[in-house]
């Protein structure tokens, strides 16, 4: 057991499961970080991977696969940043609406595509996308593009101009409008970036398990807000609880089989980010600043 | 209509096969039943200031409880064990309702994001004890609770009903909304939640402890969550099924708000999603079940956004009459 996860082949895996919670979790960082709740990642990563699915069928190129996937995403988190941004209606509401929205929207087209609501055809994946096919680990375009995403979002929020809009929006919108900020065209960019980010991850499982099966986002969304509050609304910091939780579900992968206590290995994002938020918040930090979830804008 | 199936043809089949039958109209209670509850346990948290997202795994585990009650206790009369039964499903959901609502008040975290997170925990641990504690071989649900726990059919008092699954725990529904509306505007403590819901300092200078009052309120919506058992396993199926409650958490978060959170409201409100969920069903022939998901979200989708620009609309209305006396 030791050796097996010490393993090249586990710390691969680890990172292969980590890719669709690092990508929602940029983006939900995105969209916090401007003041924005978006719990409609889980419905975004259904939309994405079914959009890439689709498109990649039709045309049997992954890269339109991926295309369709992202604005598919874009198209979704459009829908979200027009209700919480231009109707200023409830975040959360608006996220759950989505989430039902996708189950359905995407079991009802599976149906109509594919002939089953459950199951769609197999696709293909990203074989012959290999970069580097001899390097293990550099063979896979999304985990290089993952990790490389991380540290232009880095860079984007805390280098920028935009970053420091985006964040100033998110943490003290009426000063942000007073230097001359458009606190909504801010908000709108933060949660199309998430919606985009989210429509590559859906992308990625597709395209990683060549085929859409219905609720295949299977709570990552849920986890990927987890590892955004774990990581503190930083993508280095988000990126590392996404890494710790791909290795909480490998591990469970590699425990199945051999012991039964693979539900509570699950449990740990979860339990996890309730800790992390009992004691950040209690801990004195500034209230209304660092993009606490669920700040409403009334400027 | 996208599909190239007549849609009057659908329309007709959806509302012949749900209203216009006494059967389908046992369904669509049967489907209401459960909306009323999680509807209640939306509208109380609300109406104290907070967001219950978290009915789902609060209904989970108060109806693994109510289960567990019903198939350990075998041999208890119908008189004890039905009670035991609920008992046991309200204090699951509540202390499930009540840990958000310790760390809310003791650690100020967020009730939305641990309400989630207590979901998800919840899906664990009852996949846990189902599967590998308490499973019936090649199933995925607990073994059936004692005949004395099981609720009477309402079929058995109106015959139009037969066959369909509307039981008791209806009347136990509308009990609650009963129940929480005297609670709510009859009480003392529903006065307090609802300050706190109106304005949490002002609550607090009137001397209303807002850390008990969170921590009870949550619970409550807890409590009343974890009576969704009564309807599925004392009502319907005799034992607890992973998977049986699929967003019933989430539509009641839809209802309370359709109802205003008004208690009573919410039964009607509970009714209509239970329609679209019943209809699609009796359309499935035709059309994809899935169609009620996407009309349930577009509801909720306008229903949010209409409210918002009509509200905006009657407060531009009042600055423009303001104006208009000052002038």
């Amino acid at each position: 057991m030791s050796d097996s996860l010490l393993s090249f082949a586990f710390l691969v895996q680890t990172l292969r499961i980590s890719v669709p919670y690092a990508l929602p979790a940029l983006g939900a960082t995105f969209s916090e970080r401007g003041g924005v709740v978006n719990i409609a990642l889980e419905g975004i990563l259904l939309i994405g991977a079914f959009a890439t699915t689709v498109g990649t069928f039709y045309t049997n190129d992954p890269l339109i696969g991926i295309l369709c996937g992202i604005s598919a995403g874009l198209l979704t988190a459009l829908l979200h940043s027009i209700i919480s941004v231009i109707l200023k209606a409830d975040q959360i509401i608006s996220g759950i609406a989505i989430n039902l929205f996708a189950i359905g929207i995407t079991k009802f087209s599976c149906q109509l595509i594919f002939n089953s609501s459950s199951n769609s055809a197999r696709i293909v994946g990203l074989e012959h996308w290999n970069i580097f096919p001899d390097i293990p680990l550099l063979n896979n375009p999304f985990i290089i593009g993952t990790v490389l995403l991380i540290f232009i979002a880095n860079f984007l929020l805390f280098k920028t101009r935009f970053g420091l809009r985006l964040r100033a929006v998110g943490e003290h919108p009426k000063a942000a409008e007073t230097v001359g900020v458009s606190v909504s065209t801010m908000r709108h960019a933060g949660v199309l970036i998430s919606g985009a980010l989210t429509g590559l991850g859906g992308a990625w499982l597709a395209l990683d398990q060549h085929s859409f099966t219905d609720g295949m986002s299977a709570g990552r969304g849920f986890i990927a807000l987890a590892a955004m509050i774990i990581g503190k609304w930083k993508p280095t910091g988000v990126a590392a609880a996404c890494v710790l939780f791909g290795f909480a579900e490998s591990l469970s992968i590699h425990l199945q089989g051999s012991t039964s206590v693979a539900q509570f290995i699950q449990m740990i994002p979860y339990v996890a980010t309730m800790v992390v938020l009992s004691g950040f918040i209690g801990r004195a930090t500034p209230p209304a600043a660092d993009g606490i979830p669920y700040e409403k804008e009334n400027n | 209509m996208i599909i190239g199936k007549d849609p009057i043809l659908v329309y007709s089949h959806f509302f012949s096969e749900t209203l216009g039958s006494s059967y389908g109209i046992g369904q669509i209670l049967f489907k209401a039943t459960p909306l009323i509850f999680t509807g209640l346990s939306a509208a109380i948290s609300f109406r104290a200031g907070l967001f219950n997202v978290g009915a789902e795994g609060q209904l989970l585990i108060g109806s693994f409880c109510t289960a567990f009650v019903g198939f350990t206790f075998y041999t208890l009369p119908s008189f004890l064990l039905i009670p035991f039964c609920l008992l046991a499903g309200i204090i699951g959901g509540a202390i499930w309702g009540a840990i958000p609502g310790i760390l809310k008040s003791k650690f100020g975290a967020h009730e939305v994001i641990n309400t989630i997170m207590m979901n998800f925990i919840a899906a664990g641990l009852v996949s846990y004890l189902v599967i590998n504690i308490y499973s019936v071989p090649a199933t995925v649900h607990t073994p059936d609770i004692s005949v004395s726990a099981q609720l009477m059919r309402l079929d058995i008092l109106y015959e139009p009903f037969r066959g369909s699954p509307v039981n008791v725990s209806i009347l136990l529904a509308l009990l609650c909304c009963l129940i929480v509306y005297i609670l709510l505007w009859k009480t003392r403590l529903g006065y307090e939640l609802r300050a706190l819901g109106l304005s949490i300092t002002a609550a607090e200078y009137g001397g209303i402890n807002k850390s008990s009052r969170t921590i009870i309120a949550l619970s409550m919506a807890g409590g009343l969550a974890g009576l969704v058992g009564s309807n599925f396993v004392l009502g319907y199926k005799h034992y607890f099924e992973l998977g049986f409650s699929e967003g019933i958490g989430f539509i009641g978060i839809a209802a309370a708000l359709l109802a205003k959170n008004n208690p009573i409201g919410i039964i009607f409100t509970s009714l209509f999603f239970g329609l679209i969920e019943y209809g699609s069903l009796t359309i499935n022939t035709m059309v994809p079940k899935e169609l009620s998901n996407i009309l349930q979200a577009i509801v909720i989708i306008l229903m949010i956004g209409i409210t918002k620009i009509i509200s905006r609309w009657i407060s531009n209305l009042q600055i423009q009459t303001v104006v208009n006396e000052d002038v």
